[in-house]
């Protein structure tokens, strides 16, 4: 490989290579780890943190409790209209965070008849923490719906049918057989959303605002702090480096190699 | 390593509202101003006019712009909602020497519509929400200094009621005007600049509701010329018109 096509290759690898992981090691190398570790002890970024902690675990309840039947359904049953249902669910994964920060306020701002009645109901979500877990839900249940639709889809249904033969019911069919068979892509799709939801800024501002302790997430934070105090912002954004590389490092390591490239 | 970081501010700054104002001309220069989320109507009317160059306008929270500025990123003029940011970018040898370019007034500001709140001392009820702006932003800043003129026992009463810290001014009118907060402290012309969906409650004088606008060519600018031109528009000129027709005051 001494062609010249090879060197184009090579030098290719080299930009690209320079150019995505130099931002990332910046983050560390402005300042000395103590610093950094000293600015985490801040009251305010320790209440993001485990503000974000809150929401997102929240977040990937509601997830995994509604996207994994629906995406069992979605995989295996065959209905005229399903390929666009598939890409209706699948749109807020493109949606700009921005587009998704407004869509929520049509849906269920505090000025349509649902926000309303949420909030009769006695569910605030303006301005609330409930509201981040709403944008932190809706940005990121589509990676795991569609992961866990492929991963369903992956399941030999000659298993599926073994089982309903030799006499479990449907809903024990899913719990017993479809769920464990696909568990390494549910993994996966799960820390996709993961990654999303503790990413979440756009929807996050325009929606539930900024609050220190109640919809002040680790990206708000970051945003708050990047004008007033440089080295605060730098030790948030490399918590959040460090979390990203344990997610993507899992997804790695649960499904091989190639997994995140599904 | 360091030439990394303004590309990450941009990417950041990406998040804050850019427009190109085009002057129709092909060849003429580029001058990037960064300017204060409150000046966005008045400036984006009036530097279509600007003769000396095609004007790129950003606008965001004054004290993320001035952040910008410290990390280098390429901007010809800063135009801030207060002096204090600019004083301190020229103590720091990144802005020529800044002028006091206009006044503009904080005002409470709440739903059309009617709600909850008729007068400042409706404010300290619980159950009133509030966004104001962030802390290090003018805005923010103001409304703090504002309320300790009332005494600490209200204005703790009325911080208990924030509900959001905005990261520029434009984030607490579209609080007010989607209806999810209550009130808020915002300027004068940004109710006017809501068409409508806003009104304004006056604050007393003795609370010194005043807000006074600095702005300077940037030591780093690209087009000096063209900058100072800009700056000097604003203090008498086209610009200077558009802020007073705009709701703002003369420095």
């Amino acid at each position: 490989m001494t062609s010249w096509f090879g060197v184009v290759l090579a030098v290719a690898l080299a930009a690209a290579l320079t150019f995505l992981t130099l931002p990332i090691v910046a983050i560390f190398a402005q300042q000395p780890p103590g610093d950094l570790l000293s600015a985490l002890g801040e009251e305010g970024a320790l209440d993001a943190l485990w503000l974000s902690l809150r929401t997102t675990a929240t977040a990937l309840a509601l997830i995994l409790a509604v996207g994994t039947p629906a995406a069992y359904l979605l995989a295996t049953r065959r209905f005229p209209g399903r390929a666009g249902l598939i890409t209706l669910i699948e749109l807020p994964l493109v949606l700009p965070p921005a587009v998704a920060g407004i869509a929520l306020l049509a849906a269920v701002g505090p000025s349509t008849l649902l926000g309303r009645a949420a909030q009769d109901a006695g569910l605030q979500l303006a301005l609330a923490t409930a509201g981040v877990v709403v944008a932190l839900t809706f940005v990121a249940a589509p990676f795991y719906v569609r992961q866990a639709i492929a991963a369903f889809e992956a399941v030999d249904p000659t298993l599926l049918d073994a089982s309903r033969t030799l006499g479990a019911s449907p809903a024990r069919t899913f719990a017993r057989v479809a769920i464990p068979t696909a568990l390494p892509g549910l993994a996966a799709g799960t820390a996709l959303a993961l990654g999303r939801a503790l990413g979440e800024f756009g929807a996050t501002l325009m929606f539930a605002g900024s609050f220190q302790g109640v919809t002040q997430t680790v990206p708000l934070a970051i945003y708050d702090r990047f004008a007033t105090d440089f080295t605060a912002a730098l030790a948030l954004s490399a918590v959040l480096v460090a979390v990203s590389a344990a997610i993507l490092l899992s997804v790695k390591l649960v499904r091989g190699p190639d997994a995140v490239a599904r | 390593m360091r030439r990394a970081l303004p590309l990450v501010l941009l990417a950041l700054a990406g998040c804050g509202d850019d427009s190109t104002v085009s002057a129709g001309g092909g060849d003429k220069p580029q001058l990037v101003v960064s300017a204060a989320s409150s000046l966005k109507e008045a400036l984006t009317a009036c530097s279509k006019d600007f003769p000396d160059a095609t004007v790129r306008l950003q606008f965001a929270g004054s004290d993320e712009l001035a952040a910008q500025i410290r990390q280098g990123v390429p901007v010809d003029v800063f135009a801030s909602a207060n002096t204090k940011l600019p004083e301190q970018l020229e103590q720091e040898g990144k802005l020529e020497e800044p002028v006091a370019f206009a006044t503009n007034r904080l005002v409470l500001a709440v739903p059309a519509s009617g709600g909850r709140v008729d007068s400042l001392a409706a404010l300290e009820r619980p159950g009133v929400t509030l966004a104001i702006g962030a802390e290090g932003v003018p805005v923010g800043d103001y409304t703090r200094a504002l309320l300790g003129r009332l005494g600490s026992a209200r204005a703790e009463a009325i911080l208990a009621n924030v509900r959001s810290n905005e990261p520029d001014v434009k984030g607490i009118v579209g609080k007010l005007t989607q209806g999810a907060a209550d009130a808020g402290f915002v300027y004068a012309s940004d109710v006017k600049a809501a068409g409508g969906e806003l009104r304004a409650i006056d604050l007393p004088a003795r609370l010194e509701p005043t807000a006074s606008y600095g702005a300077g060519v940037v030591t780093a600018a690209r087009q000096p010329d063209a900058a100072e031109a800009y700056v000097d528009g604003l203090l008498a000129g086209g610009c200077h018109d558009a802020l007073l027709a705009a709701g703002f005051g003369e420095p």
